[in-house]
């Protein structure tokens, strides 16, 4: 294990920033630290850098406990969220600070500075300063720089956070292919899911200090393990049920009531691409008005707006779009596929319920 | 199609500043009044300084100047900024990094004592000394019985000059050191560099320049404070004269060409403190423009706090 975290809990005054934290990195992973802001990520990452202390519990690198060695001990690559290039200093300078320090001698320094500028493309910006770099060349400088001395881990605080939707991208693809080739551990802090999602081999998912979920994004996605995950990772509807005559009910949608008794209430949620929809009415069971359509590329999100005036969220292809002819404010008919129920946000949540029937009409099937 | 709304958008303002804009008869004189009055209460004394100083030619101004006592003046000037200006330099940096740097209880309150000799009258602060440590004062007995002397001698000239001089350093720092905040220093500390190491090459550096002007201004206030200095110094010729003081008592035995001689020194600092600050400030303000572009980019929220 590369990185190990142990019950740690950290406290700003009275606050608790991070509670009870206990998780691992393996050797080579690619680790993304998700969650909303005030979650408590950002600060896991300082206190395994050594830029904060925790108030209780254990940190553990390459099986070495690191509570007690300063930040400079800990022989770890911190990238911050704005860079913090040495804006004095030139961009060879910025990459050589950290060899220098470690007083590596000449001819092997400007190899190895030779080595990285070739790797992160900054060939011909030696010279440069900060202020005379692009947003992208300022973020390789900046991993170039924390990578120089060969750290055991690679931090990164937030690394896509400050450049633009287009690079932003670029920049994705090129931290999954330098992490690949180098395969040095990389912790990275991000509070985009989609970015999480793509780039990392596992998500740790944190709200309010707490470590919600640890899984491939391939699990968080598919098995959320309570309601605050499933609702953060991928868009999800989510739908208050009342249970009346023993179904669970919202405007026009009948759920099975899970065992709720009368009046009790109920949440369920479900993705949008659980929702099927015809442009043929005697297709599903209930009917809409599509309401409006967003254009994401290959794949349409559609809003569905019920008689009773409840929207749900579907997702459906272009072709699928197309072949049915759909546009916006025309009635269309549709069903939900499957559901989940959504305990509360402690517990963990059953699976997912499958619908394979249609549930008798209890009112009248058209508006 | 962008360049017509570019276009159209220049035309906007150009209509809107003709707008808000005065008559050119009241803008030129409102400029020429502001000239007059820089011409007649500033520059005219100035000129008239160094016409007063050669008044009596270069062979009287050079003497005036070499006169025994007035080496003695400028020396001791040199004496009191020499010393003055380092404790500034330290102090100011240790409280512009407490400040800028960390959180602590009372951190209002040392900014506000910072200020306070801008707020003190000079003769006040002079006679602040004086009541602690002459014959009459605090710590004046024991001073006396062990034969050390503060007041009416080079070591009361200095803590004068001192306290006097106290925000200029400080003052410059802070608002420097607040605005490069602290990812900068952090960054070093990652790379394994140790506190003294950061502050050397990456603190220092990053603000040089603000430094630099403190170190003027503190300087120029060093070498030309009058109040405080006069209260403490007991104006013996030849020993505690500093310039302005040598100024002063010249000017007193109606030697008037003498005292603007060694007040055309002053002046001379001063124009060269002024030269010195407006190309230190044109400087800032390109490095402030050249960081602003580059942290232009828009600062998401961190989840720290």
């Amino acid at each position: 294990m590369s990185i190990e975290l142990k019950n740690v809990t950290k406290k700003f005054g009275e606050v608790n920033a991070v509670t009870g934290v206990s998780f691992s990195v393996p050797d080579g992973e690619l680790m993304a630290l998700l969650g909303p802001s005030g979650g408590g990520k950002t600060t896991v990452l300082r206190m395994i850098a050594g830029l904060e202390v925790p108030t209780e519990g254990d940190i553990f690198i390459r099986g070495r406990r690191v509570n007690d060695l300063s930040v400079q001990q800990r022989n770890i690559g911190f990238v911050f969220q704005n860079y913090a290039l040495f804006k004095n200093m030139t961009v060879f300078k910025n990459i050589a600070f950290g060899l220098k320090i470690k007083k590596w001698k000449r001819a092997e320094l400007h190899a190895r500075i030779e080595e990285l500028l070739k790797l992160f493309d900054l060939q011909g910006l030696e010279k440069r300063y900060p202020h005379q770099l692009s947003g992208g060349q300022r973020q390789r400088v900046a991993i170039a720089r924390a990578l120089a001395p060969q750290p055991n881990v690679l931090l990164l605080d937030e690394p896509f956070g400050a450049v633009d939707a287009k690079i932003r991208q670029e920049l994705r693809e090129w931290l999954v292919t330098l992490h690949h080739d180098l395969n040095v551990t990389t912790i990275f802090v991000t509070h985009d899911q989609e970015e999480a999602m793509e780039v990392a081999d596992r998500i740790v998912i944190f709200s309010r200090g707490i470590l919600e979920q640890l899984g491939t994004p391939r699990e968080v996605y598919e098995q959320p393990a309570n309601e605050f995950v499933a609702r953060f990772i991928g868009v999800m509807n989510v739908l208050e049920l009342e249970v009346r005559g023993g179904v669970g009910r919202v405007g026009e949608l009948e759920f099975p009531a899970h065992g709720q008794s009368e009046g009790q209430k109920l949440r369920i949620g479900f993705r949008p691409y659980a929702v099927q929809i015809s442009s043929d009415l005697t297709q599903h069971r209930y009917h809409a008005i599509l309401r409006r359509t967003f254009f994401l590329g290959v794949m349409l999100r559609v809003e569905l707006e019920l008689p009773s005036g409840l929207v749900i969220r579907a997702r459906m292809s272009k072709e699928d779009y197309a072949a049915q002819a759909l546009e916006d404010a025309r009635e269309v008919s549709f069903q939900i596929r499957q559901y989940r129920v959504l305990a509360r946000e402690e517990t963990a949540l059953p699976p997912e319920t499958e619908l394979k029937y249609q549930p008798p009409p209890v009112y009248g099937e058209h508006i | 199609m962008p360049g017509t709304t570019r276009t159209n958008y220049r035309l906007v303002r150009r209509a809107s500043q003709r707008g808000t804009e005065e008559s050119p008869l009241i803008k030129w004189f409102l400029i020429l009044l502001a000239l007059m009055f820089c011409a007649v209460f500033l520059l005219l004394p100035l000129a008239n300084v160094f016409a007063q100083a050669l008044a009596k030619g270069w062979a009287y101004y050079l003497e005036s100047l070499t006169n025994p006592d007035s080496v003695a003046a400028i020396k001791l000037t040199l004496w009191v900024s020499a010393i003055s200006v380092p404790l500034n330099v330290l102090f100011g940096l240790a409280a512009a990094w407490s400040i800028a740097k960390f959180e602590f209880r009372g951190k209002s309150m040392l900014i506000t004592l910072i200020d306070l000799p801008f707020s003190v009258s000079p003769v006040v602060a002079g006679l602040m000394y004086v009541v602690l440590f002459g014959l009459q004062g605090f710590f004046g007995r024991w001073l006396d019985a062990h034969e050390i002397k503060i007041i009416f001698a080079v070591p009361g000239i200095v803590l004068a000059t001192v306290f006097i001089t106290f925000p200029f350093v400080a003052r410059e720092l802070i608002p420097v050191m607040q605005a490069t905040g602290s990812e900068q220093e952090q960054a070093a500390l990652t790379l394994g560099a140790s506190g003294w190491q950061t502050f050397w090459r990456v603190t220092l550096p990053s603000v040089k320049w603000g430094l630099i002007y403190g170190v003027i201004l503190c300087n120029a206030r060093a070498m030309g404070e009058f109040g405080a200095v006069s209260v403490v110094s007991g104006h013996i010729t030849g020993q505690t004269d500093t310039m302005p003081l040598r100024v002063e008592k010249l000017y007193n035995e109606y030697d008037a060409a003498g005292a603007f001689a060694v007040a055309s020194l002053l002046a001379l600092l001063a124009l060269l403190t002024l030269a010195i600050k407006t190309f230190l400030e044109w400087k800032q303000a390109r490095d402030y423009d050249r960081a602003q572009a580059e942290t232009g980019v828009l600062r998401l929220a961190d989840d720290q706090s």
